[in-house]
């Protein structure tokens, strides 16, 4: 299977190599990859990605990239390019045999028609993706509930941003990063809590050191010193799952010393008193002996925190990939309703996202509970006004779904048989994935749209070839709400075609194709924009012109004349639930604080697993690898995980750099050589994830899950380590 | 000391100058490193070989300082020294500078692979292609800058720690640093073209390289004295 479909790491050869080639033209566009989504300008020839060029125009990265942005185009063009359809078949090479993209499709429906017959509309399922542009995004949420008539549809999402967008909502009413990123130059203080800035979102490193060169003071939380922390002002080497003990610890301090506004607290926040009685009890001891952390180094963060006047607080999957990750959240965000410091310039709060479009992705319904315009799948009146949208009946909308992971677990006890994926590579990316992997084999039909056989592509019954970001167009909405536009460079090859025409090819052979006659993704936008409309995701002012017009436009957007909305919860604002209340999405326009209690990870550690195991990326790869591991300077870059440990662990163990060591969770098992560093914490390790099979670190995480936003526990559980024999 | 054949090569530079077809790098832009931001991801290094001159070949030289116990990481570009000691010690004549002050990667025909260069070259910058039999180095991008781009490396740098602009415009971004183009070598005082960034604070008429080779790797360490028992510490555990 790997001879045919790969991964293959492709490097730069014939035309891409000739230096004086001429493109035909440029295309100025977005690079496919993480949540910052710079601007990039793809060399086209002969209907083949064949280089970049920086795009210096651009407001947000200006032509920086980091190494996946520069090497992105060598995805295009590819070896292990999804040219055909292809249909599972144990005799062919590679076990799958090419079929006729219309044979596959009919066989696509007639297996959705026999399941659904048999076991009722939600015995089948569909999981999608925060890559996918909004458009994608859209079409699939409506796919769903309206053509399949399911409620089981749930996304990548859930092991990204939810855990910060259930919090903002509980805190401000609305999910999205408050500020623009240029509030950050006006800073005094840049607060960075779990997150590797410098390695998962290396643009907005830029902004973090130039905020430093006008003054600011950069405070940096995490267990590893990361690329940002090396020269941070203060360094804080939490325990992993410790952060809501932390922020709690300094709300304590800022009221032990004053350090409030209470005038914001007074006319724009409810809630600050149970808080208060709440974090009485974190003292600095106490908060030093849950964080590990010095209680010196707390006082000294709350001191710069509590006594600054501006500030930016940053947080990323590090406190959010928790068993109580929305806890964590809800106390970062208390620390800066109780500062005041929020909705001004300078004064800045914000969940870094991980995906393409994590922000967008995460708004317009293909997550199993919300509807398009971030709107409430159980409530009457958002049901009402999409059903109006849709041209259906309210009733024929489904109830909520569940979060993906629990569609596994559905999965596993029969209640879902047939599976429609895109976008997402489980087998890779989910926890305990040994356990996905039994899943995906009891399926008793499985169809994947994608564009190279990633790992759980490799369990389809059908796999049908979809389109890379170059070979479409549509909009997205990057890290700090900016909504741009993804211009399409070259056609799809082959039998390969946009998403969007597949998932309508289904619904047409499924002879339900009311509502899915779309001709262009700009047809999509356009019924999107309407479907937002007067929810909190308010794209209905935004067109693809204005958004190259202004280099992006930053939602909520309400009419044609409106420019967008770069800053959050300006004073004077107005949204749609206040009315003009304040400026906080909640009817008083207030802000809330919530009580945040501080629980011990879901499995700590003991004498038998007497280490923590945390996870994360490297520079180099992205997500579950499906593209970077195909991509050939980037896989020499980092060519395989290492187990990152301490000295003092080390020699412990016996265990020298470059030695291989055996990692063990009472998951499963990992072995990989030892990278031995000062720069983690002696009592934990840590190894990236982006590697399948033998090397995915995701066979030892856990699958606990917050119980608010079910994001799964990536960032800590129980492990042993030895030297392997 | 200048020998005599570094002597006559300054003379044939003048020459070929005139010969070779280029447009002068704008002299209001210099390039600045500032290693204090530099954060190893290699966009630099992997940017370097998109370059249209020696596409599939990046001439960056990106290294931990030591890994073990620091992230640290340094960028290494050409300097273009004024007096280019990999020009001063090419037995073949092969290296030239451009009279924008470039130093260029050596010509083909007059190139040796005789590596005098690569082990003279005082910053490690000089790499030898033995497969084309010729050195290859950093030549600041000439066929960008010479169109009024900015280097590929400083365009996408995503921390700049390398920056391409004016004077006046690293002077109002880098208010707490200070660029400096004197480096000493033991005995051997080398300007250049390229800037380095050092802080402020500790500002110097010239950067001593070989005793600074011998310094520990600088910025945060973990030194938590604990282990498995006893996370908590009393005393400082971040230095």
């Amino acid at each position: 299977m790997t001879e045919q479909f790969g991964p293959h790491p492709a490097y730069s050869q014939g035309e891409r190599l000739q230096t004086g080639v001429a493109p035909d033209k440029l295309v100025k566009t977005h690079c496919c990859f993480c949540g910052q989504q710079c601007g990039i300008q793809l060399k086209v020839k002969d209907n083949s990605v064949i280089g970049f060029e920086p795009w210096e125009d651009f407001p947000f990265n200006r032509g920086m990239l980091c190494p996946k942005g520069v090497k992105r185009y060598l995805q295009g063009s590819h070896p292990d390019r999804l040219l055909h359809a292809y249909e599972r078949d144990v005799n062919s090479e590679g076990g799958f045999r090419a079929v006729e993209y219309d044979r596959a499709i009919a066989r696509v429906a007639a297996e959705i028609q026999r399941l659904q017959a048999a076991h009722g509309k939600d015995s089948f399922g569909v999981i999608t993706g925060a890559s996918l542009t909004t458009e994608k995004a859209y079409l699939m949420g409506k796919f769903a509930r309206v053509c399949l008539q399911t409620a089981n549809i749930d996304y990548n999402g859930r092991l990204c941003m939810v855990s910060a967008a259930a919090g903002n909502k509980k805190a401000f009413g609305i999910d999205r990063a408050a500020n623009p990123w240029s509030d950050m130059l006006k800073s005094e203080v840049v607060w960075i809590s779990g997150a590797n800035v410098g390695e998962c979102a290396p643009i907005t490193t830029d902004y973090v050191w130039q905020a430093r060169e006008f003054g600011a003071k950069i405070i940096v939380v995490d267990p590893r010193i990361t690329p940002i922390a090396r020269t941070c002002d203060l360094f804080l080497p939490i325990k992993p799952g410790r952060d809501v003990a932390l922020f709690n610890g300094i709300l304590h301090l800022m009221i032990e010393n004053d350090w409030l506004d209470h005038e914001f607290i007074e006319s724009h926040t409810v809630g600050f008193e149970a808080v208060a009685e709440h974090v009485h009890e974190w003292t600095p001891r106490q908060t030093a002996q849950v964080t590990g952390i010095s209680e010196r180094a707390i006082r000294q963060a709350a001191e710069w925190w509590g006594e600054a006047r501006s500030s930016f607080l940053m947080h990323a999957r590090g406190i959010e990939h928790h068993s109580h990750g929305v806890q964590n959240v809800l106390g970062a965000i208390n620390m800066v309703l109780a500062s005041g410091r929020i909705g001004r310039e300078g004064c800045g709060y914000a969940t870094i996202t991980g995906q393409a479009n994590g922000q967008g992705g995460r708004e317009h319904g293909q997550k199993c509970d919300q509807l398009p315009g971030a709107r409430d799948i159980s409530n009457p009146e958002h049901r009402e006004y999409i059903a109006k949208v849709w041209g259906v009946s309210a009733d024929e909308i489904p109830a909520a779904g569940v979060d993906c992971y629990e569609m596994f677990r559905r999965i596993d006890r029969g209640e879902i048989r047939g599976l429609l994926s895109i976008c997402f590579n489980p087998k890779v990316s989910l926890p305990d994935n040994k356990f996905i992997t039994r899943c995906l084999e009891k399926l008793e039909f499985y169809v994947a749209i994608d564009f190279f056989l990633n790992e759980t592509a490799q369990h389809a019954d059908v796999v049908l070839p979809g389109s890379l970001q170059e070979e479409d167009e549509g909009v997205v909405t990057q890290i700090e709400g900016r909504v741009i536009k993804i211009n399409q460079a070259v056609d799809p090859p082959g039998d390969a075609r946009q998403d969007w025409r597949i998932i309508q090819d289904i619904a047409r052979s499924l002879r339900r194709e009311r509502g899915f006659t779309f001709t262009e993704p700009r047809e999509i936008f356009d019924e999107l924009r309407i479907a937002s409309k007067g929810g909190i995701a308010d794209y209905s002012g935004i067109t693809y012109e204005k958004i190259e017009k202004q280099g992006g436009v930053f939602w909520p957007c309400t009419s044609e004349d409106d420019r967008g909305t770069p800053r959050l919860f300006e004073t004077a604002s107005w949204n749609p639930i206040a009315r003009g209340a304040g400026p906080f999405y909640f009817p008083d326009g207030k802000a809330r604080f919530n009580v945040a209690p501080y629980t011990p990870p879901a499995e700590d550690v003991d004498d038998e697993y007497p280490l923590m195991l945390t996870t994360g990326r490297v520079v180099s790869q992205f997500l579950s690898g499906t593209q970077t591991r195909r991509i050939g300077p980037l896989v020499d870059q980092y060519p395989e995980p290492r187990i990152e440990m301490h000295p003092q662990l080390a020699e412990k163990l016996g265990i020298a750099d470059g030695d291989f060591a055996k990692a063990e969770t009472r998951r499963g098992d990992v072995t990989l050589r030892a990278m031995v560093v000062t720069t983690i914490r002696p009592d934990t390790i840590f190894i990236p994830y982006h590697w399948a099979g033998r090397k995915s670190v995701n066979q030892l995480t856990i699958s606990a899950q917050d119980p608010i936003s079910k994001i799964p526990e990536y960032k800590v559980c129980a492990v042993r380590v030895k030297k392997d024999e | 000391m200048r020998s005599a054949l570094v002597r006559s090569a300054s003379d044939q530079h003048a020459r070929g100058v005139r010969t070779l077809l280029i447009m002068p790098v704008p002299d209001q832009n210099e390039f600045f490193i500032d290693p204090n931001r530099c954060i190893g991801c290699q966009a630099c290094v992997q940017a370097c070989s998109e370059c249209d001159t020696h596409r599939g070949f990046s001439m960056i030289h990106l290294e931990y300082v030591d890994r073990a116990h620091s992230v640290q990481t340094v960028p290494v570009v050409c300097m273009h020294c004024d007096s280019p000691t990999c020009a001063e010690v090419c037995p073949a004549d092969a290296i030239k500078k451009t009279a924008d002050g470039v130093v260029q990667t050596a010509r083909k025909p007059r190139c040796i692979a005789c590596n005098n260069c690569v082990l003279a070259c005082p910053f490690g910058v000089p790499k030898m292609k033995t497969e084309f039999k010729l050195m290859m180095k950093c030549d600041m991008c000439y066929d960008r800058t010479s169109e009024g781009l900015k280097p590929m490396c400083a365009t996408v740098c995503p921390s700049q720690a390398l920056f391409f602009g004016t004077r006046e415009q690293i002077e109002s971004l880098r208010p707490r640093s200070t660029a400096t183009n004197r480096f000493q070598f033991g005995a051997q005082t080398i300007t250049t073209k390229v800037n380095m960034m050092t802080p402020r604070s500790g500002r110097s008429e010239y950067i001593d390289v070989t005793a600074a080779m011998n310094e520990r790797s600088t910025g945060k360490q973990i030194s938590l004295n604990v282990l498995m028992e006893g996370m908590y510490q009393e005393d400082d555990n971040a230095d």
